[in-house]
């Protein structure tokens, strides 16, 4: 119905002929990120799913514990990995999760996926980014800094911002070197710093009041706190970058991934079909209304 | 039998005595015959056999939070208007079970056999049918169909009946949905004393009919039928002013609108609505595990916008208070839906107000919000 926004491809893991059916995965790696939070690889026990499923960056997955029930996670690794593997970074807070939490390499687990839109990388190529992230938004938008990399002669200027509470919880510290020196200019701010800290202690979206941006010709790509989300959007708002060119990440409860179980609507909108990832023009009219 | 052809489309006068002989014959081609029945006061769909089954000359009364059963001057079969009960738990039903797995090398499924049931329904009213109708847009797409929906439709026979005698909470001709049937259905019924009249809506409709003692019903007959009709639409008390839907419910005016707080001082949250609207398809996934939890079971059941846990997510609730439930569930349905699903997600069946135990008529609400965005 909604033309005004791309449409996801339909699924390739979990049984098509089955309502919300999973197919099994296997924990090959598990890296620890932060406190209480890990990155978990998987690889698909059936060789045909492994061969068939591929996701884009922002699109999710929703992994399956059996007696816990299923927990929607962005995928954080690059879409291209050569070892097929597929990195879901977990913050070990609900029922499912924190079970997840408890898992071990060579546990299975069960996958449904790849769900929703991605972010819209063919789209902004030759654009100015502003990928602006807090906590756990920064691992939805890994996968975009992957492709970034390696197509990074598509994209002009490029930012990320990272807000973290302390210096401890920083995710992927071993690779922001190497995300660096691909010309990816790294604004990082923490909420508190520590006895070592010697970098910005502040929100993300005062950013936008030390750097000049070319509103022309930039995109903003944004995923966290929903409070850190809607002051990124002013920011960018304020300083004219069109809503056609900030892309929003939400996140809802969902139980299908397919906009048939009803929780995560907003609007007109399903956030697992027609999201996570929507241009904030077609979320204005919605997201100032209280607890809509 | 008589030597008239018969073909989709055509009526024909069918002595009620047959009826049972048709019921019959759909039992032996392998469907189970499902009604209304009276039960606990009020009317259950389950399984009947024959036309004694049904209740007979009852009628109900129905007002915003009043249901009660009335016997009537009449002995038909068909008087009544339907209540908490709809078919939606034939199709999309309440819990059933999606999968089961065994702890072995990983994970196994394991294999169950079900058996898809077919449903022959007695008695589908022009709401109803409409009903089933949106539910099919919802679970068979394109791009997505839910198995359990889509095994029982296809095998799905429908017997429809023409409303002659709506209740105080019914408006289905706001709705365009009735009190006439519309939409696809295998045989329509018009009740009258001793015949039903009934049009034939498919082949297997006909194939059916045509094993029975039927006549062609005189101008004499169907005349009263239209008559009937007719005063059945005349006694429609009430109405909903779709002309400004979904545009008044989808504006950010309305969604701030102090019609929500006067609202939610009177809703409950207790979900009745949506539990007994046939067109609402919200739902949850459980998950169960045996004693040595070696086997986990995961079961879909319906849930509900105004369970406070359905829109939770860690962190806290996106609509914690009742105000912003009743305000998704309203505007929702006569709002979001067209935008969803190309219609309304409302047939005028009427038993959200009849169900309500705070009384809440939500077409008043709509009504005061009008009233108050363009004063």
């Amino acid at each position: 119905m909604t033309s005004l926004l791309p449409q996801s491809a339909p699924p390739t893991a979990g049984h098509p002929g089955r309502l919300i059916q999973p197919d099994w995965a296997e924990i090959v790696r598990i890296t620890p990120e932060t406190e209480g939070i890990s990155t978990f690889w998987l690889r698909f026990i059936d060789p045909q799913v492994r061969e068939r499923y591929h996701f884009q960056p922002g699109q999710f997955n929703m992994l399956y514990l059996p007696g816990y029930g299923e927990s929607a996670i962005s995928m954080s690794s690059d879409p291209e990995d050569e070892e097929r593997l597929v990195g879901h970074t977990i913050r070990f807070v609900g029922t499912v999760t924190k079970n997840i939490g408890r898992l071990k390499v060579g546990d299975v687990l069960g996958v449904r996926g790849p769900f929703g839109t991605s972010w819209p990388m063919k789209q902004i190529e030759g654009r100015d980014l502003v990928l602006a992230c807090g906590g756990i938004g920064l691992p939805p938008l890994r996968p975009a800094i992957y492709h970034i990399i390696r197509n990074r002669e598509k994209y002009g200027k490029v930012t990320l911002l990272y807000g973290a509470r302390t210096p401890k919880d920083l995710m992927y510290p071993d690779e922001h070197e190497e995300w660096k020196r691909h010309d990816i200019q790294m604004e990082i701010s923490v909420d508190r710093g520590d006895e070592n800290w010697d970098g910005r202690v502040g929100v993300v979206p005062m950013w936008f009041y030390n750097f000049r941006i070319d509103p022309r010709n930039t995109a903003v790509l944004t995923c966290g706190p929903e409070i850190m989300i809607r002051f990124v959007i002013y920011e960018g708002l304020a300083r004219r970058i069109p809503a056609e060119r900030i892309f929003v990440s939400l996140e809802r409860n969902m139980k299908c991934g397919q906009g048939s179980c009803g929780h995560c609507q907003i609007g007109p909108y399903f956030i697992c079909k027609d999201g996570p990832v929507f241009p904030f023009s077609v979320l204005q009219r919605y997201v100032n209304v209280e607890e809509y | 039998m008589l030597d008239i052809t018969i073909s989709r489309g055509t009526t024909v006068a069918l002595p009620k005595a047959e009826f049972d002989l048709l019921l019959a014959d759909l039992r032996e081609n392998g469907y189970q015959t499902v009604g209304p029945r009276q039960q606990d006061e009020s009317i259950v769909y389950s399984d009947v056999q024959s036309l004694a089954d049904l209740p007979r000359g009852v009628q109900t009364e129905q007002q915003p939070g009043h249901f009660r059963l009335v016997q009537g001057a009449s002995n038909n079969y068909f008087d009544f208007i339907p209540a908490a009960d709809s078919w939606k738990k034939f199709l999309f039903p309440p819990r059933v079970e999606l999968f089961t797995v065994r702890k072995g090398q990983g994970w196994e499924y394991v294999e169950t056999e079900t058996d898809t049931p077919r449903y022959a329904l007695i008695g589908v009213r022009g709401c109803e049918l409409a009903a089933i109708e949106i539910q099919d847009k919802i679970f068979i797409r394109p791009d997505f169909y839910d198995p359990t929906y889509r095994l029982r439709r296809e095998g799905l026979f429908i017997i429809a009946v023409n409303c002659l005698h709506p209740a105080g909470t019914c408006f289905c001709t706001s709705m365009g949905s009735g009190p006439k049937v519309e939409g696809s259905y295998d045989l329509c019924l018009t009740e009258l004393d001793d015949i039903f009249l009934v049009e034939i809506g498919s082949e297997l409709g006909r194939s059916l009919l045509s094993k029975r003692k039927y006549d062609l019903p005189s101008a004499f007959v169907q005349n009263i039928a239209n008559q009937k009709l007719a005063r059945a639409v005349q006694e429609m008390s009430r109405s909903l002013d779709t002309s400004d839907l979904p545009g008044l419910l989808t504006e950010p005016e309305t969604l701030e609108a102090a019609r929500w707080d006067d609202v939610a001082k009177r809703c409950l949250s207790c979900g009745n609505c949506t539990q007994v609207c046939p067109t609402c398809f919200c739902w949850d996934a459980t998950d169960s595990v045996n004693l040595t939890a070696t086997q986990a079971s995961r079961t879909r059941v319906w849930d509900s916008c105004f369970n406070p846990a359905y829109s939770y997510v860690f962190g806290g609730n996106t609509r914690p208070t009742i105000r912003a439930r009743y305000r998704q569930w309203l505007t929702h349905k006569f709002g979001a839906w067209k935008e969803q699903f190309g219609m309304l997600g409302c047939t005028g069946c009427g038993r959200c107000l009849t169900w309500c135990p705070a009384k809440i008529d939500h077409l008043a609400e709509i009504a005061a919000l009008r009233a108050e965005v363009n004063p």
